[in-house]
């Protein structure tokens, strides 16, 4: 009986701890990769920031900012702001789908940074939005 | 003999008359019949069905459509690119099944500057596309709710307030 109850212990331990769960969390790969990106970048970089990520998602260029789409909640569904067609919420807690596909992240990476910033985004501006975006809870 | 040539003759007389009546209609800027094909692509739905609705492959000639998308990058003030593989998948869905009925050399990237468009919204007061309900022509599914589908029969279309 005890045997069973330390058994069952250590295979929930394991479970919890094994890199496959990390890796199921969502935007975990991505992180890696922008972290790899971003040491290549910047010289002097660390980590990534969830409140630059936040700022960066709500500031304004010209009058256009990522919220302009997507609104001030991440948590929210959103409206493009073109054709007014419906977007759904971009944090993975109130959508599972977000993050979970490396090409299509990068895709509209590319789009709507060229689309906002007129330019493509640093690694570190990528992965600064997608730790906010996955502290959103 | 001489019946059977002249009813040849006549018979091929009479569809080129018909032939010509239908290119000229809206001065051969005309859309497909049927706008949508029953093997719909996967690929073309999901890309060009996100910012907008998937505008059918039939409201257009092929001609537009290689032009649109030979410029994603710049596509109407957004930037709609692909990658390679993408936009010779959706090309190729998009050119064999375009217009079917387009005899103008015209090739417009807009489907709301067709011949055809203009003519069959021709009563509707511009204020009317102006409405924040209808957010302008582009936005066909404010008034076919049928139009991702490809339905815009008349009789089922309604003008929101
Ligand atoms: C003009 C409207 C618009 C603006 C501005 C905009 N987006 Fe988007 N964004 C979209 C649309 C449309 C989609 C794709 C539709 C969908 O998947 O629901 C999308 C998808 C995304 C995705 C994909 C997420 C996933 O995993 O599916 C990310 C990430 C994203 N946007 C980030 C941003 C960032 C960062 C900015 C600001 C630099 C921004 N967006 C500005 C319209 C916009
Ligand atoms: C990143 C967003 C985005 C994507 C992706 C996108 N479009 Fe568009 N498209 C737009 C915008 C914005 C307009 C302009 C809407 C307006 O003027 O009301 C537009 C307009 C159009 C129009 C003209 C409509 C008219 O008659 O006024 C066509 C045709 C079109 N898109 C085709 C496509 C095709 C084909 C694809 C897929 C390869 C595609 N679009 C993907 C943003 C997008
Ligand atoms: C503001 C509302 C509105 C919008 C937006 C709109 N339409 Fe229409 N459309 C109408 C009305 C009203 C008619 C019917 C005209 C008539 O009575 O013949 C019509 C007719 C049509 C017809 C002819 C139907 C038939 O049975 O003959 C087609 C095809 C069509 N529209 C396509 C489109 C497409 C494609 C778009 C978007 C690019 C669009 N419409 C956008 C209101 C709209």
């Amino acid at each position: 009986m005890n045997r069973i109850s330390l058994l069952l212990a250590a295979t929930a331990v394991l479970t919890i701890a094994s890199p496959s769960a990390l890796a199921a969390q969502p935007g975990s790969a991505l992180l890696d990769t922008y972290h790899a990106a971003a040491m290549k970048e910047e010289p002097g970089f660390r980590d990534f920031s969830a409140r630059r990520g936040e700022q960066f998602f709500h500031a304004k260029h010209g009058d256009t900012s990522c919220a302009s789409c997507h609104t001030d909640n991440p948590k929210a569904g959103g409206k493009h702001a073109k054709t007014g067609k419906a977007i759904e919420p971009l944090a993975p807690v109130a959508n599972a789908k977000r993050l979970s596909d490396a090409a299509k992240v990068e895709k509209w990476f590319k789009r709507n940074c060229n689309d906002v910033l007129q330019r493509a985004c640093t690694a570190r501006e990528k992965g600064d939005f997608v730790a906010w975006l996955v502290s959103v809870k | 003999m001489k019946t059977l040539f002249s009813l040849i003759l006549s018979l091929a007389l009479g569809s080129t008359a018909a032939l010509a009546e239908s290119d000229n209609k809206y001065g051969g800027e005309n859309r497909g019949k049927p706008v949508l094909p029953s093997q719909s692509n996967h690929l073309w739905k999901q890309e060009c069905g996100s910012c907008h609705m998937a505008f059918a492959p039939g409201l257009l000639p092929a001609a537009s459509w290689r032009k649109v998308m030979s410029g994603l990058d710049k596509h109407f003030g957004a930037d709609a690119s692909l990658t390679p593989e993408e936009n010779r998948e959706i090309t190729a869905f998009l050119v064999s099944n375009a217009s079917n009925r387009w005899r103008a050399p015209t090739a417009p990237l807009r489907i709301t500057e067709t011949a055809w468009f203009q003519h069959k919204h021709r009563e509707l007061a511009p204020a009317i596309w102006k409405r924040a309900t209808v957010k302008g022509p582009a936005n066909c599914a404010a008034c076919h709710p049928g139009a991702d589908q490809g339905d815009f029969n008349e009789h089922r279309v309604r003008i929101p307030r």
